[in-house]
């Protein structure tokens, strides 16, 4: 069996609402609220960026299943807001959590779906005995230009999943991939913000993709959506996990525990896997999961995760630590716009 | 004049982001063709009808470029002139047509803005105004919202009127299956959706879209006892480039002097047109429309939207932009033109569909460019030939 072992989440604090960013645009903010159905964002602290991030993530990974750096013998890390563009975000982290030497370690780079690219990787390592305790980190502290409309969305989180084969507490059935050279959002080389294809990162992008990924994953499975007791799908906005979770067959039951973006925006390769990570902390042993990422450029990662009984043990030491996702997200400080100015650089 | 609509197609309008233009020229060129009943052979002139090109597209030589993706070796032109290129090439193939130098031609409208940003297809279409506009920062929402302040202010036109418009438009594109929005709206929608330009919000505005529109013109009479569609006036009137420069805001003077020479042309009054492509880019240029043709005296014509005196199912006597109009069916600035006279061409011929205006004899297609720099105007007549 190989599956997830354990996981540990982190969101910065700090939060700016929709409306006080639409506000300073001349924007109606609660239209703005409506049509994305985002109330808020996480945004990092003036010292916090992907590597801190992805360290903060990866402690609470351990602690909820008592493990050790040092049984790490593959950490991959996926972002899209890699601090170098030569110089690997994996060792850098590898080193502050004194994981030694002995370890495989690689910077993926997906947009919002890079850290679950790892993950199927990963799985793969563990699944054929070269590795036994792989760390695979979605952490991005996501950049946006003022007035673009990534603005209201692009947030701050990451989490960390621990992959092995003994003690696994949420068991990986399946995967799948979809990819195209679609190119609904990119960033140059030294370029310091992503551009985006507006409404062209909808359908040919996103549903195309998730869609596909999707039904790959239930043919293949041969189960229907009332088979699964959760779903979870990438968050790019409030709206589009919603739609195709319709699309598909969900129902708002199934997918309302994943649903974080309202509260904490959209922390790219973080987003799927933290939607996984809120129904984790409240799934029952037994339980089914159905999950599809979404990466710009693109491609999809489909997954379902069968919970087993030792989720219970991390479910319980992220309470105890006050670690949950919904922790995490009611501690809130609310910051203005200047601060969230002078704490993402752009002053 | 003796010029005859042999063939008439469209392509769906909309986002076609899987659809070169190349792809659209050919496809809908194809339909009109096969339409007409002829192959490409016969075609001896081709009138491309296209705005944003080389500002959008880097691809300037259109005539050439779609003629060869046509397998055409033929005089091949592109005619520019903003939001009414597709008008102004119908007008320039009825001049060659009528000059006697060619029999049978094809207008092409074709234009793609949907793989651009908003902001630069925004900047782009500016090039339809004059420099001081451009950098007062105006854009065409803000100069028609100017048209639409004074129409209230001195007709006491309302927003409940716009609105109308817009509903309208939705309501006649949800029952044409090439339409870009085939949704119906209501009035609260309009009322709720975002504000562009005040007063205009933005179910007020026509969208930004891909398509393609082509007609078969020629001198050529149609088969005996078959029913065809002639062109019995083509017209053209143009006017200052800027909005500030005009003496009447709530008046389109291009479109005025257009429609005089049209019905003259035709020997008719506005009271004979039973259907009508206006350019309703915006509500407000509906009304305006309605009232600069004749169709309507001024500070009339918003009632008369709103009372449904101008929407299928309702209209007495004649029908507004059953195809969708700008607002509804798209708008792909190059192609508009070209698309107004294949809507006349199918409901003159009877074979619109779910949006056929019954007993539809004269049709009338106003095509408009700038903020009414440049009018177009086509009347079309349902014929019986007895050649």
């Amino acid at each position: 069996m190989v599956g997830i072992t354990s996981y540990g989440t982190y969101i910065p604090r700090y939060r700016i609402r929709t409306e006080d960013i639409a506000a300073v645009w001349g924007k109606d903010g609660e239209s703005v609220v409506s049509s994305l159905r985002i109330k808020q964002k996480s945004v990092p602290a003036l010292d916090e960026d992907a590597v801190t991030i992805a360290v903060e993530a990866s402690l609470s990974c351990f602690a909820a299943n008592n493990s050790k750096p040092q049984d790490v013998d593959v950490l991959f890390i996926g972002s899209e807001s890699h601090p170098y563009a030569v110089n690997p975000t994996s060792t850098i982290v590898g080193e502050l959590l004194g994981v030694g030497n002995s370890y495989l370690a690689a910077d993926f780079q997906f947009a919002c779906k890079a850290a679950t690219a790892a993950l199927v990787s990963a799985a793969g390592l563990v699944e054929s005995s070269r590795s036994t305790c792989a760390l695979i980190v979605g952490s991005d502290a996501a950049q946006s230009k003022t007035h673009d409309a990534l603005e209201y969305t692009s947030a701050a989180a990451g989490v960390a999943v621990q992959v092995g084969s003994r003690d696994v507490a949420a068991e990986l059935v399946l995967s799948t991939s979809y990819s195209s050279d679609t190119p609904d959002f990119w960033r140059r080389d030294g370029i310091r913000y992503p551009s985006h294809a507006g409404r062209f990162t909808g359908e040919p992008a996103y549903f195309t993709h998730v869609t596909n990924a999707a039904t790959m994953l239930l043919d293949q499975s041969n189960m229907k959506p009332k088979d699964f007791s959760h779903c979870v799908f990438h968050m790019p906005n409030g709206k589009f996990p919603v739609a195709v979770a319709k699309r598909l067959g969900f129902t708002r039951d199934q997918l309302v525990h994943s649903l974080i973006v309202e509260d904490i925006g959209n922390p790219y390769s973080a987003s799927s896997l933290m939607g996984l990570a809120a129904v984790l902390d409240v799934a029952k042993p037994g339980d089914t999961i159905f999950m599809v990422s979404y990466g710009s450029g693109a491609g999809s990662d489909g997954f379902i995760w069968n919970v087993t009984d030792h989720i219970v043990g991390v479910q319980k030491d992220r309470k105890q630590r006050s670690m949950s996702v919904q922790d995490q997200v009611q501690q809130a400080t609310y910051i203005q716009y200047v601060d969230y100015l002078k704490q993402t650089k752009k002053i | 004049m003796n010029i005859f609509v042999h063939g008439a197609a469209t392509t769906v309008f909309g986002e076609l982001w899987d659809t070169s233009p190349r792809t659209l020229a050919k496809r809908v060129t194809r339909a009109a063709l096969d339409d007409a009943g002829m192959e490409s052979s016969g075609v001896e002139a081709l009138f491309v009808g296209n705005m944003l090109s080389g500002i959008l597209g880097n691809q300037e030589h259109l005539g050439a470029f779609f003629a060869d993706e046509l397998g055409l070796s033929v005089a091949a032109f592109k005619v520019e002139g903003a939001c009414a290129s597709g008008g102004l090439a119908m007008h320039n193939a009825v001049a060659a047509l009528a000059s006697g130098m060619y029999t049978t031609v094809v207008v092409l409208g074709v234009e793609k803005m949907t793989d651009h940003k908003p902001e630069d297809v925004a900047a782009a279409l500016m090039g339809a105004g004059t420099d001081e506009e451009r950098v007062a920062g105006a854009t065409f929402p803000g100069l028609y919202a100017m048209i639409a302040r004074e129409h209230m202010r001195l007709h006491g036109t309302t927003r409940a009127q716009l609105s109308a418009v817009a509903v309208k438009n939705h309501y006649h594109a949800s029952l044409n299956p090439n339409a870009q929005f085939r949704k119906p709206i209501t009035a609260k929608d309009v009322d709720r959706s975002p504000c562009i330009a005040d007063p205009l919000k933005l179910l007020d505005c026509s969208p930004i879209s891909d398509g393609a529109a082509a007609v078969v013109l020629s001198t050529d009479k149609p088969k005996k006892g078959k029913e065809s569609v002639a062109i019995v006036a083509s017209a053209v009137a143009t006017d200052t480039l800027a909005l500030s420069d005009r003496e009447d805001l709530v008046g389109l003077r291009a479109t005025q002097q257009a429609a005089r020479r049209a019905f003259t042309q035709a020997n008719i009054s506005p009271d004979d047109v039973h259907v009508a492509e206006v350019h309703d880019c915006f509500s407000i240029a509906e009304i305006v429309a309605l009232e600069d043709l004749g169709l309507y005296a001024k500070g009339e014509a918003a009632a008369a939207v709103e009372r449904g005196d101008v929407t299928l199912g309702k209209a007495q006597h004649l029908v507004v932009n059953p195809s969708g109009g700008l607002k509804g069916c798209g708008h792909p600035v190059g192609a508009t033109g070209v698309k107004q006279i294949v809507e006349l061409a199918e409901q003159l011929r009877g074979t619109a569909g779910e949006r056929q205006v019954s007993g539809a004899q004269i049709g009338l297609a106003h095509n408009v460019g700038g903020s009414g720099a440049t009018a177009v105007i086509h009347i079309l007549k349902r014929v019986t030939s007895s050649k």
